[in-house]
């Protein structure tokens, strides 16, 4: 589904430094005109410091960025008039209601008067927030406060968003409800930048991503093509303890199929052949009665793909073991 | 799948006057915080009565030894004045940190609005903040037994050159506010700032009653300068030279402070 409609954004070499930390290291990419971009890492690895330079916040040390067409920094004010931003925690007016807010910001985009105030009763309206809307943020949950921040950034109707980690800290319903918004906005031509630390969530929205990790893009693909270089999918059976998973694990290495890597009470098989390699693995606990206590045949996630480039998991810090970097070379 | 693009945002109203406007809405705005905030409505009501009933009737007696033919409440209230615009000026701090914690800065920073607007903003509100501020005391002033001895229109003159203190002071702490960029700390480095600036001074007590080397700073810094303007305005005597002094102390607080205000601002948003 790619609607060649140009770039919306382009980043070349983008890089800056704070002091002797590099945050971004020649970071390039494009985003497709009214397409989800996904910036995925974990916490460090310069996703942010990429929103703050193409929201103009940040100059960047060496490259550049366009977004439709105007550098951010020689046109910085420019880009101002087409960019929305929501970040990763809720900058709203704890002071003012729900409805002010909405008005300063429209008031400050340059938005006449009545487009303004119909936009925020409009937006208070279809995030839920019409009952609140007279009452001060700081009564809000942060449920609330966060959809008022995405609210905030859609006031002025940017055709380009940045959404700096919009999940993080959400429960799941807040979670559904945000991602359902994110889809209307595309489907109304919305170009939109996510930042995320969950897998699920780059896989669910993003049309494209680029994974980051210590300031440098590792790979930039779709989410379907990074998980199709595993070339398979993923056979889970969990166990009730550590002990089990351990024995069954040394059970199952031992049979000729795929090898199982375990992580506390979960065993991992990667395969092609699932279902085959499912029968065989529950046909060989069962001769030594192991019974486990959930099995699933799943696509990979991110997580795995993240494994198969860094050698970590994302939310590791340390690399595992040398088969894994060598799969990264090989990458 | 051909989706609609969304449409390319129009530059909407901008004009001359959309700076004003900007500067004008985040003045409003906070206004309304400054409103709706106990600690920040005590700080501006509650605090400077307190000060002025305790220094009215507490150093009444005292001073009265030192001063010679005034009412001690007729000396004190120009003090009282200046004082109240300077520990005000304090509220700049609170609020510009507030918003470089909360994020707002950059919110705002990535809206296509005047780059001036948020410490102009600030400051103005901070400026309308010390009106009501002052009005209120003029008011308490009189019910302590306070009277003007030379006419309205020099004793509000008196009040403007108080206000244009505050404005200048409002400068300083916008600094300390984007510098330290939480409320808390702002406040804590503020003080030690502030109390000698108010308290060696001319604002309570005669210079004259200090120790030689205090004098030499209670008696050039730009608190007594204001004070003793204030206080020839309101008693009358010779005005010009505090006048002059003063102002040209404000010239130069805004020249040191609205720059590094304005390149801190920048590297915070």
């Amino acid at each position: 589904m790619t609607v060649d409609a140009g770039s919306a954004i382009v980043v070349e070499r983008l890089t800056k430094h704070f002091g002797s930390l590099t945050a971004l290291d020649k970071v390039s990419f494009e985003v497709g005109a009214g397409t989800v971009f996904g910036l995925l890492g974990p916490n460090g690895a310069g996703k942010t410091t990429a929103i703050r330079i193409l929201t103009t916040l940040l100059k960047p040390d060496g490259g550049r960025a366009s977004v439709l067409g105007l550098d951010v920094v020689k046109d910085a004010a420019a880009v101002r008039y087409q960019i929305g931003m929501a970040g990763q925690y809720a900058t709203v007016d704890e002071h003012l209601t729900g409805r002010e807010n909405l008005r300063l910001i429209g008031r400050l985009a340059q938005l006449r008067r009545q487009e303004f105030r119909a936009r925020a009763d409009a937006l208070l309206t279809r995030f839920g927030l019409a009952d609140a809307a007279s009452r001060p943020v700081r009564t809000y949950s942060g449920g609330m406060r966060r959809r008022l921040d995405v609210a905030a950034a859609l006031v002025a109707r940017p055709p380009v968003l940045f959404l700096d980690e919009p999940t993080t800290g959400l429960d799941l319903l807040s979670r559904n409800e945000l991602w359902a918004v994110i889809r209307d906005l595309v489907a109304e031509g919305t170009t939109v930048v996510l930042t995320t630390q969950y897998l699920e969530e780059a896989d669910r929205l993003t049309d494209r991503l680029a994974v980051v990790d210590g300031g440098k893009v590792i790979a930039d693909d779709t989410a379907a093509s990074l998980k199709s270089r595993l070339g398979s999918s993923v056979v889970e059976i969990e166990m009730a303890d550590e002990r089990s998973a351990a024995s069954a694990a040394a059970l199952l290495a031992q049979r000729r199929g795929p090898r199982p890597e375990r992580g506390s009470n979960r065993i991992r098989l990667t395969s092609s052949d699932s279902s085959a390699v499912l029968m065989d693995a529950l046909h060989t606990l069962d001769l030594s009665s192991l019974r486990p206590t959930a099995v699933q045949i799943r696509e990979p996630s991110l997580d795995d793909v993240f494994l198969l480039l860094t050698g970590r998991h994302a939310d590791d810090s340390e690399p595992a073991g040398k088969d894994l970097t060598s799969v990264r070379s090989a990458a | 799948m051909t989706a609609a693009l969304a449409a390319l945002r129009r530059p909407g109203r901008e004009s001359l006057l959309s700076p004003v406007r900007d500067v004008l809405a985040i003045a409003g705005r906070n206004l309304n915080v400054i409103r709706r905030t106990p600690r920040l409505l005590t700080f501006s009501t509650i605090q400077p009565l307190v000060f002025l009933v305790l220094f009215r009737y507490v150093f009444a007696g005292v001073a009265a030894k030192t001063l010679i033919g005034i009412p001690y409440v007729d000396y004190l209230m120009p003090g009282i004045f200046v004082q109240v615009t300077v520990f005000g000026a304090m509220n700049t701090a609170i609020g510009l940190a507030s918003d470089v914690q909360s994020g707002l800065l950059e919110r705002f920073g990535s809206l296509p609005m005047s780059r001036v607007a948020v410490l102009a903003g600030r400051t103005i509100a901070d400026f309308a903040r010390n009106i009501f501020v002052v009005a209120l005391m003029v008011g308490l002033g009189y019910a302590v037994g306070f009277r003007i001895h030379n006419g309205t229109g020099p004793f509000l003159a008196g009040l403007a050159l108080v206000l244009a203190f505050g404005l200048a002071m409002s400068w300083v702490y916008a600094v300390v506010g984007l510098a330290v960029g939480d409320p808390e700390t702002a406040q804590a480095a503020g003080f030690p700032v502030l109390a000698p600036l108010v308290f060696a001074s001319s604002a309570f007590i005669p210079v004259s009653t200090m120790p030689g080397w205090l004098q030499a700073f209670a008696a050039h810094q730009p608190v007594s300068y204001t004070a003793s303007a204030m206080r020839a305005l309101v008693l009358g005597g010779p005005t010009s030279a505090y006048v002059w002094e003063s102002l040209a102390w404000y010239a130069g607080i805004i020249i040191v402070f609205a720059p590094l205000g304005a390149w801190l601002y920048r590297r915070n948003a």
